[in-house]
């Protein structure tokens, strides 16, 4: 039996990625990372930031999300974002500069838990890409 | 009759026209298609997002809790519309048609005694708004700067929508649209956004037996905000589709226009050239008759 699936990422403006020969895909979900497999029970989770990381038969290829929504079903998982970056694409100094907008926004004091939940993990995300 | 040099100026001006809706109308065609391809790449998003927000709503188990942005404030008092027109002019009948639709519906609520609400994306229909609902204005979005309808842009009238729910200012929300059909038909819609119409969209058959992590509500109501941008961006994109079409066959016509105008004033022009000539000859002959 074959242990490929499909993933497609789609962005507001275009579809960003599309590959069939996926075995496994890593999301951070906002209750945890969660590993996806072929012939997972369908699943509606959303994103926090963090790392997706997909297992193909033609390489491994790491993306970098700031938000997003995961759709499971029939071997076909959908993730719909409005920010996601290829790794290999980052530069250093634009690394920094987000680092540097993600810990403004997290030594806000005004913002919600959630908010602050969300923008601390931003910031630890992109520092341990550093 | 006017004479042979204002003739040829009138010529001349008409021919420039020409050539400006004639460059015009083939760069609203070279936009046209990159619109339409964004519109056309923009659309898996958008029907996923409904999909999944469709399903969502259906696993919903406690509907009186439902997050606000789905099941609307509870009254039907405030409306909130948000017209979406373009920055720029010249593009026949597009933002008339828009306005038109919203003033009808305007006129609709003012009847039944609701409150008014405006905003407005894009200076044109600020523009045509400002005279008849001036004071209904809260708000006035304008994208000149950016080149593409980008979902950056969406996102922060989407914020400014949903703040203002949030802040009870109004409690149903309207956008107002061109949707491209074809070059030559836009049709203005309206669609309500708040309180979102899953009805509509009910015939396509809702999967059950999903799993949801963290449960519906809080799916939910982190997906709503997000469905709102989308809805916007999603009517910016048909929208500047539809102002490019619109463009492109209106400068066609006036192009056409201005061809026939040349024609006309030609053969008036060789007309009197013609009459100049042979009043010439009758006064030779007659002053040669004379002798």
């Amino acid at each position: 039996m074959s242990e490929e699936f499909k993933i497609e990422i789609v962005n507001p403006d275009k579809s960003f990625l599309s590959k069939e020969d996926v075995t496994e895909v890593v999301v951070p979900a906002f209750e945890g990372e969660m590993g996806i497999l072929r012939d997972h029970i369908s699943i509606i989770s959303f994103l926090k930031p963090g790392i997706i990381t997909i297992q193909a038969k033609s390489g491994e290829e790491k993306y970098y999300v700031e938000d997003g929504i995961i759709e499971f079903k029939n071997n076909n998982l959908s993730v719909l974002t409005s920010s996601i970056l290829n790794l290999k694409d980052i530069e250093k100094n634009k690394l920094q500069d987000l680092v540097k907008i993600a810990e403004e926004e997290a030594n806000k004091t005004d913002i919600s838990d959630e908010l602050k939940y969300l923008a601390d993990q931003k910031v630890e995300t992109l520092k341990s890409l550093n | 009759m006017a004479s042979l040099d204002d003739l040829k100026k009138r010529i001349a001006s008409v021919k420039s026209t020409q050539k400006i809706t004639k460059a015009m109308k083939m760069v609203a065609a070279a936009k046209l298609r990159r619109a339409q391809e964004s519109a056309e790449k923009g659309r898996p998003y958008s029907e996923k997002m409904n999909n999944i927000i469709l399903n969502l709503s259906n696993g919903i188990s406690d509907k009186e809790n439902a997050p606000k942005l789905l099941s609307g404030s509870g009254d039907d008092k405030v409306h909130l519309c948000v017209v979406m027109t373009s920055d720029r002019g010249l593009c026949g009948g597009f933002n008339s048609n828009i306005i038109k639709k919203a003033k009808s519906y305007f006129a609709k609520l003012t009847e039944n005694g609701k409150e008014l609400k405006i905003i407005t994306v894009g200076s044109k229909g600020n523009d045509q708004l400002k005279r008849a609902y001036g004071d209904k204005i809260i708000a006035n979005i304008s994208f000149k700067e950016s080149k593409h309808a980008n979902y950056f842009d969406a996102e922060k009238v989407g914020r400014i929508v949903i703040e203002k729910f949030s802040a009870e200012e109004f409690d149903v929300c309207t956008i107002f649209y061109n949707q491209f059909k074809n070059v030559i038909t836009q049709i203005p819609q309206a669609q309500q956004i708040i309180p979102l119409n899953v009805e509509n969209s009910e015939k396509d058959k809702p999967e059950d037996n999903y799993e949801f992590e963290p449960d519906e509500d809080e799916i939910l109501s982190n997906l709503l905000p997000k469905n709102i941008s989308t809805q916007i961006f999603k009517a910016m994109l048909e929208n500047s589709a539809s102002e490019q079409g619109s463009r492109m066959s209106a400068m066609d016509n006036a192009t056409r226009n201005a061809g026939e105008m040349v024609d006309k004033l030609t053969i008036e022009y060789n007309r009197s050239r013609q009459a100049a000539i042979t009043k010439e000859l009758i006064e030779i002959i007659s002053g040669a008759e004379s002798l």
